[in-house]
């Protein structure tokens, strides 16, 4: 148990001009227990309609997704999210933020603070607690965002390009605290990307997926993520292997995007 | 115009001085101050305080010039206040002319004076006259009335010192002028100068002291205190209630599906009917008392607020939402702990407006009927052109409503310390 089971999901919905858009078309995917999937694919290819679905923002037109054996039919606190910025709530410090998930299931204070302490140390955060929201950087807020969701012990963790709006430099470092999160507590998360190299270096496994119709193109198992545990990203960077996979995914994406502008010319 | 161009005046002088005086004085060296662009900077433009406070200073200056008041050292020439004469040549039926001195006495309106002294001895026929006028004013007058032979026909006026004059003619005399009418009598008009008269403009003083004087004892039965806090009540008791009917109307709104569709064609409506345009269906409804008052400012809020309250609820991002869902909130949590706090900041924006809007409402229902209140207050005066209160209630309504603009400001400064920072 503890697996979360994606079965054969379709999603196909109307637009107001009377045609269909088919989002999703026959995705499965079986993820076990502390697994860290990475989802990678050019714009339209239904990776965040998948995470949504997942999430239970979304209800699919066919087939379902079961965690623990139960199925998903909305939102719920054992699935948390991680979205790219925005989604933290600037009224209250980060403290409160970070228990904000505690709090709502009525969890007393006294059980909480040592939570939200020992998750400030995690991301590195012990003199921020009290601060507003919008005192910090990016980079900063994003740790917020991970602590939580941590703060409620979900058994998965959803990404959606978490780290999407961040620089370089602080993108590069928070890949290595999500890797050291995923490590140390064991959790299952599906993390969606645009950066093939995110999706290399993050990616237990990974999903490259195809537009029109959203569908599973090439599924990956990687060394990568077990390497870069604790280690410079750099370093992982350098390997052959990783430089390999790089060019065959990004190649791998460069053909469907071509094929997208070619069938829009041809629609033309 | 000449006002306006005064003003212009100031405005440049003191535009140059300043550039002199900075100039010469030891440079501030912050970040702004090494912009080489600032034209079209938006970021670099800030108000320049020694220009606000010449402003105003220039402001009273001008004001208290064109009403000869105590605070400005400067005044335009004022009326001609004093004793003056003029000679006139009379012409009697027999065709022989006599001169004869109209003394004339130009006095401040209100003051107490008697006639200036003249013997009622003619010169050949002719009698000197004795003429009373009030600075700023004219009098018609028939200066041969008291001449000998004066009623009799062919007699007649030709000349003002030695001036010829004839009917419908006007000439200058050393301190005003003279025209005549068609039936021979005199308009006297003394030379008013560029000051304003109290009545059309009271100087600063004038308003002030009259400040002083309904703040101690009161207008049409009512203390100031009455008048303004009659006002401002009307005000927040419109502002609460619409506030408390509008925010959740709005929740509502942003919310639910039925609630818009429902209220939408409502508030569209109704949003652009200014509030005045209600005042006197409001009347008819409910008369002139506290009663209509009330619910015409609670109907000028509450478009106001709802529509706050609505587009607080649409500018929440749906990743908070979502990110609360995940995290386990409930639907009365995900109200309470996101979707208000996330609205506070359009509703302290709404309800800046919406007081804005109140507080002018309030002030034009009391101009239309009221037994007490500042919009009564300055109607009431107009009516028996007691211009000074007029001015003084404009320049209370003034500060009341930037006043309150400056306390919702710092209100909002305290409570949505996040505003703009999402």
């Amino acid at each position: 148990m503890g697996d979360l089971v994606i079965d054969t999901l379709s999603m196909r919905f109307d637009l107001p001009n009377g045609s269909s858009v088919q989002a999703l078309k026959n995705v499965s995917l079986k993820l076990a227990k502390g697994e860290l999937l990475a989802v990678l694919g050019p714009s339209g290819c239904g990776k965040t309609t998948l995470l949504n679905i997942v999430a239970g923002f979304l209800a699919p037109t066919d087939g379902q997704v079961t965690l623990n054996g139960r199925k998903v039919t909305g939102p719920g606190p054992e699935r948390g999210m991680v979205f790219q910025q925005g989604a933290l709530f600037e009224w209250m410090n980060v403290r409160r933020n970070i228990s904000f998930g505690p709090d709502m299931a009525g969890r007393p204070a006294s059980e909480t603070r040592p939570i939200v302490d020992n998750l400030l140390r995690t991301v590195g955060l012990q003199d921020f607690g009290e601060k507003m929201i919008y005192e910090l950087s990016g980079g900063m807020q994003q740790r917020v965002a991970l602590a939580r969701c941590l703060a409620n012990d979900p058994d998965v963790i959803l990404m959606d390009e978490p780290l999407g709006a961040l620089d370089a430099l602080t993108r590069e470092k928070m890949q290595g605290l999500v890797l050291k999160l995923w490590k140390e507590t064991g959790k299952t998360i599906i993390l969606i990307t645009h950066s093939v190299e995110e999706a290399l270096l993050l990616g237990e496994r990974l999903l490259v997926m195809a537009p029109r119709p959203g569908r599973i193109h090439k599924e990956y198992r990687l060394p990568f993520a077990e390497m870069g545990v604790g280690r410079d990203l750099r370093l992982v960077k350098k390997e052959p292997e990783f430089g390999q996979r790089r060019e065959e995914i990004l190649g791998m994406i460069w053909d469907m995007e071509e094929e997208i502008m070619g069938r829009q010319e041809e629609t033309a | 115009m000449i006002v306006f161009l005064l003003y212009l005046v100031i405005f440049g002088l003191a535009y140059v001085a300043y550039r002199f005086w900075e100039r010469s004085r030891h440079h501030i060296h912050d970040f702004a101050s090494l912009k080489t662009v600032t034209f079209g900077d938006e970021s670099a433009v800030s108000p320049n305080r020694f220009a606000s406070v010449v402003s105003i200073i220039a402001l009273f200056a001008i004001w208290g010039a064109f009403t000869g008041s105590v605070i400005t050292p400067l005044h335009v020439p004022g009326p001609f206040v004093g004793d003056t004469s003029f000679t006139y040549t009379a012409r009697n039926a027999a065709g022989e002319t006599d001169d004869a001195v109209a003394h004339l006495r130009v006095y401040r309106v209100g003051e107490d004076v008697p006639l200036p002294e003249v013997s009622d001895k003619p010169h050949a026929f002719a009698v000197d006259d004795a003429v009373k006028i009030g600075a700023w004013r004219s009098v018609l007058s028939r200066l041969n009335e008291n001449d000998i032979g004066g009623d009799d026909p062919g007699y007649s006026l030709i000349a003002i010192d030695g001036q010829p004059i004839a009917p419908g003619e006007t000439v200058r005399f050393s301190d005003g002028e003279i025209t005549m009418t068609n039936k021979g009598s005199l308009s006297i008009k003394p030379d008013k100068g560029w000051q304003m008269e109290p009545i059309w403009l009271p100087a600063p003083e004038a308003v002030l002291s009259r400040l002083g004087e309904i703040a101690s004892q009161g207008y049409k039965n009512f203390s100031l205190w009455e008048h303004l806090g009659y006002s401002l009540g009307r005000v927040i008791a419109g502002f609460v209630i619409g506030s408390i009917i509008g925010i959740p109307l709005g929740y509502a709104m942003g919310l639910s599906n039925w609630f818009r569709g429902w209220f939408d064609p409502i508030v569209e409506f109704m949003r652009p009917v200014p509030p005045l345009a209600l005042i006197p269906l409001i009347i008819i409804w409910f008369g002139i008392g506290e009663e209509g008052k009330v619910i015409l400012l609670f109907l000028a809020a509450l478009w106001i607020m709802t529509i706050a309250a609505r587009a607080g609820v649409s500018g929440v991002r749906i990743s908070k939402v979502h990110a609360a869902y995940s995290l386990g909130a409930s639907k009365w949590q995900i109200l309470r702990h996101v979707i208000v706090p996330n609205s506070l900041p359009e509703i302290f924006t709404g309800a800046r407006v919406a007081m804005g809007v109140c507080w002018g409402t309030v002030v034009a229902a009391e101009l239309v009927a009221a037994d007490r209140g500042a919009g009564m207050m300055i109607v009431n005066a107009s009516k028996f052109q007691l211009t000074d209160i007029v001015i003084l209630g404009i320049i209370l309504i003034g500060i009341i409503g930037y006043g309150i603009d400056i306390l919702m400001r710092m209100a909002e400064k305290w409570l949505v310390p996040w505003k703009g920072r999402g």
